[in-house]
């Protein structure tokens, strides 16, 4: 019953969140064999790590919608300082 | 006559023009004529096609000729027409030419309430008949935003606020901004432009449509039905932070969530970056005692399965039987040691007993055994004559002496003489 897990630097802060705090319910309640709860253990660690990262090293970024009406919706709006 | 005619020369007359310009100054430096609100009903209303508006404004008992010039006029919220009582604001002065005198209007609502009100008011019922600030409607705003989108001024200081606070609280969001004018005749074209244009391009989480304080007219673009039923209709969830605590405007009732100021809306949409840490502290604390109870929980397995295995090992009878016997040699061992014990107690307190007995340790004490010659002990003074030669034995050996005479106490022997008792019962006597 191993999961594939998505890689801990690809997920969202908030989906990073929900799942550790999954993965900590299920630990807790401790039906898996011993080494699945290492592994569970191992990816919590890692899940911790990456939410903490996100909490350190985030920079606010802000942008500005296009004014123009015409302006390609496609196009990302640029970086700009406030 | 006579005082008229003497009148007539005292003073040089003045021109028309000059007591005219005369009462202009006066009304003209008077602070209260030229800060006015008048309340009167509209009568002559009068637009010629120079723009500017004249009417009348009158009561029951008098009229005020009003103008209102074209660049206030086009500003007007109010459809005027005769009959329609309206409080008029403005100064007074003189129009020279009619040597009339007028109320040059700069603002005007309906009498009574303010007109913005009025119609604040009616517009609020209309679109709370049609469900437009059902509570029902109101979707929750998400925990974690991905994206924010700004609908506010880019140079107020409404924007530096939020961001700081943004900035403060999730750093990991990201921010759109619609840039758009908050007030005047632009504002609701924009703001409502740019709810449809974050909602299309930018696809944020949830929508922010701030504004600084301002009067009641600064902040009439949110009162704007078209701003209202944007909000209504965006996919994102809209937050409004609208002036101050105090301002309720109709796109705080359509939005999802009030905010009562800029700041409060930016942190309304954001979680608490330090909550954050703190709960993800918690989650790691739980993982680390999760594994350790999992852990403890085998240990404790396996502890009971060894055990199992060692009741049923062979070793176990060979273990068993050394047992046994290391007990029985500590038995046998104890029971010979204490018998000899308890007999070496046992002679002791016979020997003590039999040295209680010893007369010796009585005369040792002071006490004499008076005997006859021929052996008899003498007990009791009845038993001795005068004149007759006892033996006193003493501790360390006997004196022979004669009874000089007899004294019996008045009890007699055969009392028991209690109080002396067993001493002079064996024919022991103090001397």
């Amino acid at each position: 019953m191993t999961e594939t897990w998505k890689a801990v630097e690809s997920l969202t802060y908030e989906e990073a969140y929900a799942e550790l705090e999954q993965l900590v319910q299920r630990l807790e309640a401790g039906q898996q064999p011993l080494d699945e709860a290492i592994r569970l253990f191992e990816r919590g660690q890692a899940l911790i790590r990456h939410c903490q990262a996100l909490l350190d090293q985030a920079e606010l970024r802000v942008r500005e919608l296009d004014r123009s009406l015409n302006a390609e919706a496609e196009e990302p709006p640029e970086e700009v300082a406030f | 006559m006579e005082l008229e005619q003497l009148n007539l020369f005292p003073r040089a007359a003045l021109s028309v023009s000059d007591l005219t310009q005369y009462l202009r100054t006066l009304l003209e430096s008077d602070d209260l004529l030229q800060d006015v609100w008048v309340q009167g009903e509209i009568s002559n209303l009068s637009r010629p096609t120079s723009g500017h508006i004249y009417f009348t404004l009158k009561d029951e008992y008098a009229a005020l000729r009003c103008v209102i010039w074209r660049a206030q006029a086009q500003r007007l919220r109010v459809a005027l027409q005769n009959g329609l009582a309206v409080e008029a604001h403005g100064y007074i002065s003189l129009y020279e030419r009619d040597g009339q005198y007028q109320l040059y209007v700069d603002a005007l609502r309906l009498a009574g309430e303010g007109a913005l009100f009025q119609e604040f008011l009616r517009l609020k019922a209309r679109l709370e008949a049609e469900g437009l600030f059902e509570p029902a409607r109101k979707r929750p705003i998400p925990a974690f935003p991905r994206r924010i989108g700004l609908v506010t001024s880019p140079t107020g200081a409404a924007l530096q606020d939020m961001l700081n606070i943004i900035r403060q609280r999730y750093p990991l969001v990201e921010v759109v901004l619609a840039p758009v004018s908050v007030q005047g005749d632009e504002a609701a074209g924009e703001v409502v432009r740019a709810i449809a244009d974050l909602n299309r391009r930018a696809q944020p989480s949830v929508i922010i449509v701030a504004r600084g304080g301002g009067s009641l007219e600064d902040l009439w673009a949110f009162n704007d039905e078209r701003v209202v039923r944007a909000i209504a209709a965006s996919q994102a969830p809209v937050i409004t932070g609208i002036g101050h605590e105090t301002d309720f405007t109709l796109a705080d009732f359509a939005a999802d969530l009030r905010a009562p100021t800029p700041s409060a809306a930016a942190m309304a949409a954001t979680p608490d970056g330090m909550e954050l840490r703190h709960k993800v502290r918690q989650l790691e604390r739980r993982l680390a005692s999760a594994l350790e109870a999992r852990v403890q929980d085998e240990m404790h397995r396996l502890v009971l399965l060894r055990q199992q295995l060692e009741r049923l090992s062979p070793l176990r009878r060979v273990r068993e039987d050394r047992q046994r016997l290391d007990y029985l040699s500590t038995w046998a061992a104890h029971h010979i040691i204490s018998g000899l014990h308890l007999r070496r107690l046992r002679l002791e307190s016979l020997d003590a007993r039999l040295e209680s007995l010893n007369p010796r340790a009585v005369l040792a004490r002071g006490y004499a055994i008076l005997q006859r010659p021929d052996g008899q002990v003498v007990q009791w003074v009845a038993q001795a004559q005068c004149g007759e030669t006892l033996h006193a034995h003493l501790a360390d050996g006997y004196l022979v002496t004669r009874v000089e005479s007899l004294h019996p106490h008045s009890t007699s022997p055969a009392d028991g003489g209690s109080h002396d008792g067993d001493l002079e019962s064996r024919g022991i006597t103090h001397l």
